[in-house]
């Protein structure tokens, strides 16, 4: 009973919050429409995600997102020093090709944003079976360790939260 | 202090909108073009809400966020119709 | 007292803003700069989103120890910029990918289909976005 009014409880209590931030006012009527708002919609989009994995580890998830948001201050430095101090024919471009091991579109789709946010990395494409994964690399000598550097900090703790 | 500050962000901003016109107009690429109208986009943001803080209002923020929203449904939906020729298959 | 934190505040919020405003500067420039569609989409995507997120930021520590109020909606924004600027990276780098690069250029899948951009995915398998 309690799974049908709640199909996905994270979304409902995130829908809320965002609505109560988005009003700007936190009062009695609006908190009771964000709480049908995040009642409603979460049953409404149900046939959009079908078999979706559980995050099993809620503290890996919690380091996984202080880890990302390190290194996306560290990869702002490291592009602008790229972009303002090297000349252009310094700059060695690459294309790294990255195999999977992550089988769920839910984790791909996290990896790949992960992947397009951190040190000169950017995410470009995904093999048409989705078991490998496309990154071009603004400035590397190194290919190789691009590619140990993602399966090993991101790749292995994600495949523990989507497990 | 403030200020000088924002007088700065605002010079840093501006450039950018330059920067990202002169993109917009080269090319060389499709890509390129729509590349440069999304930065254009996030400096238009930025714009907003540094004379938000000029001003000393808060009414620039709904603002910035439509546009936040209107700039990446309008980003994505470029680039639909050129992978795809369509935007709603 | 009061003095001192209106002047701490003062400095964090224009330090804040200094900072957005140079990586904002940053992204643009390389936009400008750089030689590769495919570098230059590095670029705005990581420079301006550090950029906004500053002047947020500064915007928001201004309204809360200056003016005091409170307000959410920088955050809201910031949130949505940082979801959003993989997805539009991954996009323009597929548009540019199925117009201006031919498919020997990159290099091998390792498996047996090739990349999404150019090669059909197997049959019930929906493509990824």
């Amino acid at each position: 009973m309690l799974k049908r009014i709640f199909p996905h409880p994270l979304l409902s209590v995130t829908l809320t919050i965002v609505w109560l931030m988005l009003v700007n006012k936190v009062t009695l009527g609006n908190l009771a429409l964000g709480v049908v708002l995040g009642i409603v919609i979460p049953i409404m989009t149900a046939p959009y995600w079908p078999n979706r994995p559980a995050v099993r580890a809620p503290l890996m998830a919690a380091e996984y997102a202080l880890i990302v948001l390190w290194d996306i201050v560290v990869a702002n430095m490291v592009v602008a020093g790229i972009v303002l101090f090297k000349r252009n024919a310094d700059i060695h471009s690459q294309w790294v090709v990255v195999p999977l091991e992550l089988t769920s579109p839910e984790a791909i789709t996290v990896l790949a944003g992960t992947i397009t946010m951190t040190p000169g990395t950017v995410s470009a494409t995904l093999s048409a079976d989705g078991g490998a994964l496309l990154v071009h690399c603004l400035h590397t000598d190194d290919p190789d360790g691009i590619r140990d550097d993602i399966k090993t900090r991101y790749e292995r703790r994600l495949k523990e939260i989507f497990r | 202090m403030i200020t000088y500050a924002l007088i700065f962000a605002f010079a840093c901003y501006g450039f950018g909108l330059l920067a990202t016109l002169w993109r917009l107009l080269t090319g060389p690429t499709a890509a390129d073009r729509i590349l440069a109208l999304d930065t254009m986009v996030i400096n238009f943001i930025a714009l907003l809400i540094l004379y938000g803080v000029w001003r000393g209002t808060a009414i620039y923020f709904e603002a910035s966020m439509l546009i936040a929203m209107v700039g990446f449904v309008s980003t994505v939906a470029f680039c639909r119709f050129i992978l795809r020729g369509d935007i709603i298959e | 007292m009061d003095q001192d934190m209106t002047l701490l505040a003062e400095l964090l919020v224009s330090a804040f803003l200094i900072v957005g405003g140079i990586f904002g500067f940053v992204g643009s420039f390389g936009l400008l700069k750089l030689k590769h569609t495919m570098q230059r989409l590095h670029a705005p995507t990581k420079a301006t989103t550090l950029g906004v997120g500053g002047a947020l930021i500064g915007s928001m520590l201004y309204f809360l120890m200056i003016e005091s109020s409170v307000s959410f909606h920088e955050l809201l924004i910031t949130l949505f910029l940082f979801i959003t600027a993989p997805i539009t990276a991954n996009f323009v780098a597929k548009t540019f990918m199925q117009g201006d690069v031919v498919e020997r250029e990159l290099p091998d899948t390792g498996r047996a289909f090739g990349w999404a951009v150019y090669d059909d995915p197997p049959s019930e398998k929906t493509e990824e976005d």
